[in-house]
């Protein structure tokens, strides 16, 4: 099987049955992504394919050969952070860290989901979002974080999204 | 998880080629590929359906909504028209899952996803939906999250989404393409089965049978819509209870009422007395009380899961005073 992962070609010998999950983690070694729960639960999976924010532990490799995979090791390198690694480190979004790469994978997607206008479960108006502190919270509601990092992370996203945190309302931004 | 073979489908006529009972769909596969790696399901042959241009949402000529059989769940609720025009289906939507299953899933996955009775999942433990003539371990287990209205003494489990009880609501036709190359138009008050005395077989498809499409009627004008998720966290969790309400009033009175029930049955539960009890008359809590001794007439309760009863009864009363309120 063939594969674009990170903007690389990748060939693979696997099992019909292997995940992208376990493509990425056993088969070309990118072992960013972490197995949670392996059930579609936890979103410790999380990648990006084709931009769009998917759990990579229920989807088949075979289904996704003439795809573009983004991983978390395709959004920054360790001397280029992508600007949500920098904000997770600056505001501490996280304490183990096993939930991280796939936060910020499912953050980087739920901003752009954002950017086009899609409401959320919160949202008052469905055809105005913002992206209030409830909003952020209700659309990374896939990413369990068992140290509770909770409140870090979504100042970590905010600041990616440019708002100024509740309390610290600047120009009416804030509800 | 069991291996299989794996076919992509290149036409949806090549789709529906092979009718074995041991050959399976997959679409996005958040239901089936969780379910293979239990072994509740164990398809031999996997046909991928996810490449088929079936993911367009289209206009129809008497203003309703085709929507493709692929267009995944996060899409359709983000869609301008369905917001416009259906946003109770754009609530339910949002209120499911997910970002990143909503991603995955498909309008047509979505219809067809199984049970989340826990002993479904466990192959340790009988289960009539799994594995007919087994029993039935949630009578007299743990029923907390299945059924009181529709159950059979084989089976008491809930159908878990929340699209398809909005699309109840709505007067949903799913179009199918069957073996024979014949297209099928199915209300969608037709398309769920009663578990009876065969809970495995849950729907009227056929084997090979594909849904190509959903239609949406135009919706009735005037109308409010709203649906309301009571669930066990406030986010990313299966409906204990949920109803999806289209309420027109006219002149002070209800003139038409479309109320459909997630968490209460083994399908998305829509039933004609309580609408009855409604049309035609002046909104009130007492009016609200009769259409919910409508619904819940026949609700069993088996343990765990009595709180239903009560729970559905507030739910339902809640929504109408939105529906009908100032
Ligand atoms: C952790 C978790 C939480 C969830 N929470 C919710 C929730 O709160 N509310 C909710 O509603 N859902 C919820 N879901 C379920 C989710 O909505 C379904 O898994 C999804 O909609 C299934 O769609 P799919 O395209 O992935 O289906 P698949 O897994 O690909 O398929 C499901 C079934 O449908 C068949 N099938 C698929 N497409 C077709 C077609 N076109 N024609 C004929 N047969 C077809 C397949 O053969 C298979 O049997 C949750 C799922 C998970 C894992
Ligand atoms: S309720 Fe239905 S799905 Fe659950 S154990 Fe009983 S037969 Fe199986
Ligand atoms: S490992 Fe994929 S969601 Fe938990
Ligand atoms: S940082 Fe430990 S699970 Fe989130």
């Amino acid at each position: 099987m063939k594969f674009t992962i990170n903007g690389r070609s990748y060939e693979a010998e696997a099992d019909i049955r292997t995940s992208v999950l376990d493509l990425l983690r056993e088969h070309v070694g990118l072992t960013g992504s972490k197995k949670g729960c392996d059930h579609g639960q936890c979103g410790a999976c999380t990648v990006l394919i084709n931009g769009r924010r998917v759990n990579s532990c229920l989807t088949l490799a075979v289904m996704h050969q003439d795809d573009e995979i983004t991983t978390i090791e395709g959004l920054g390198t360790p001397d280029d952070l992508h600007p949500l690694q920098a904000a997770f480190v600056a505001h501490d979004g996280y304490q183990c860290g096993y939930c991280t790469p796939g936060q910020i994978c499912s953050a980087v997607g739920m901003l752009d989901e954002a950017k086009k206008g899609w409401p959320s479960h919160v949202s008052a108006d469905l055809e105005h979002s913002d992206l209030s502190d409830a909003e952020i919270s209700e659309r990374m509601s896939g990413n369990i974080c068992r140290c509770a990092a909770y409140p870090n992370i979504v100042d970590a996203i905010r600041e990616v999204a440019g708002r100024a945190p509740a309390g610290r309302d600047v120009a009416g931004a804030d509800a | 998880m069991k291996t299989f073979t794996y076919e992509k489908a290149t036409s949806a006529e090549a789709a529906v080629a092979d009718t074995a009972a041991t050959t399976r769909f997959i679409a996005g596969g958040t239901n089936l590929l969780d379910l293979m790696k239990l072994q509740v399901e164990t398809p031999e042959k996997l046909v991928d359906i996810s490449r088929l241009p079936l993911a367009e949402i289209e206009d129809m000529d008497d203003g309703g909504l085709r929507i493709g059989a692929l267009v995944p769940n996060s899409d359709l609720a983000a869609d301008s028209r369905v917001i416009e025009r259906y946003e109770v289906l754009s609530r339910a939507l949002l209120a499911g899952a997910s970002g990143q299953l909503r991603n995955k899933a498909t309008t047509g996955g979505n219809l067809l996803q199984r049970t989340r009775c826990y002993y479904f999942y466990d192959t340790s433990t009988p289960c009539n939906k799994r594995e007919r003539g087994t029993g039935c371990s949630a009578i007299g287990g743990f029923n907390r999250i299945l059924a009181v209205l529709g159950t059979s003494d084989q089976c008491i489990a809930t159908h878990p989404s929340d699209m398809a009880v909005a699309m109840r609501a709505l007067d949903a036709t799913i179009v199918t393409l069957k073996h024979d190359g014949d297209k099928r138009r199915l209300s969608i008050h037709d398309f769920y089965r009663l578990p009876g005395d065969t809970p495995d077989i849950e729907t009227v498809l056929e084997p090979g049978e594909l849904i190509t499409h959903v239609e949406l009627p135009a919706p009735p004008q005037g109308a409010r819509q709203l649906y309301s998720k009571v669930r066990d966290r406030a986010s990313y969790a299966f409906a204990l209870v949920s109803v999806a309400g289209v309420v027109a009033v006219e002149d002070g009175k209800i003139a038409s009422a479309a109320l459909a029930f997630g968490g209460l049955g083994p399908m998305p539960w829509r039933d004609a007395a309580v609408e009855a009890a409604l049309v035609g008359k002046v909104p009130s809590d007492d009016g609200f009380a009769a259409a919910a001794d409508a619904l819940l007439k026949g609700a069993q309760g088996f343990g765990s899961n009595d709180f239903k009863i009560p729970l559905a009864r507030r739910t339902l009363i809640a929504c109408l005073r939105d529906l009908t309120g100032e």
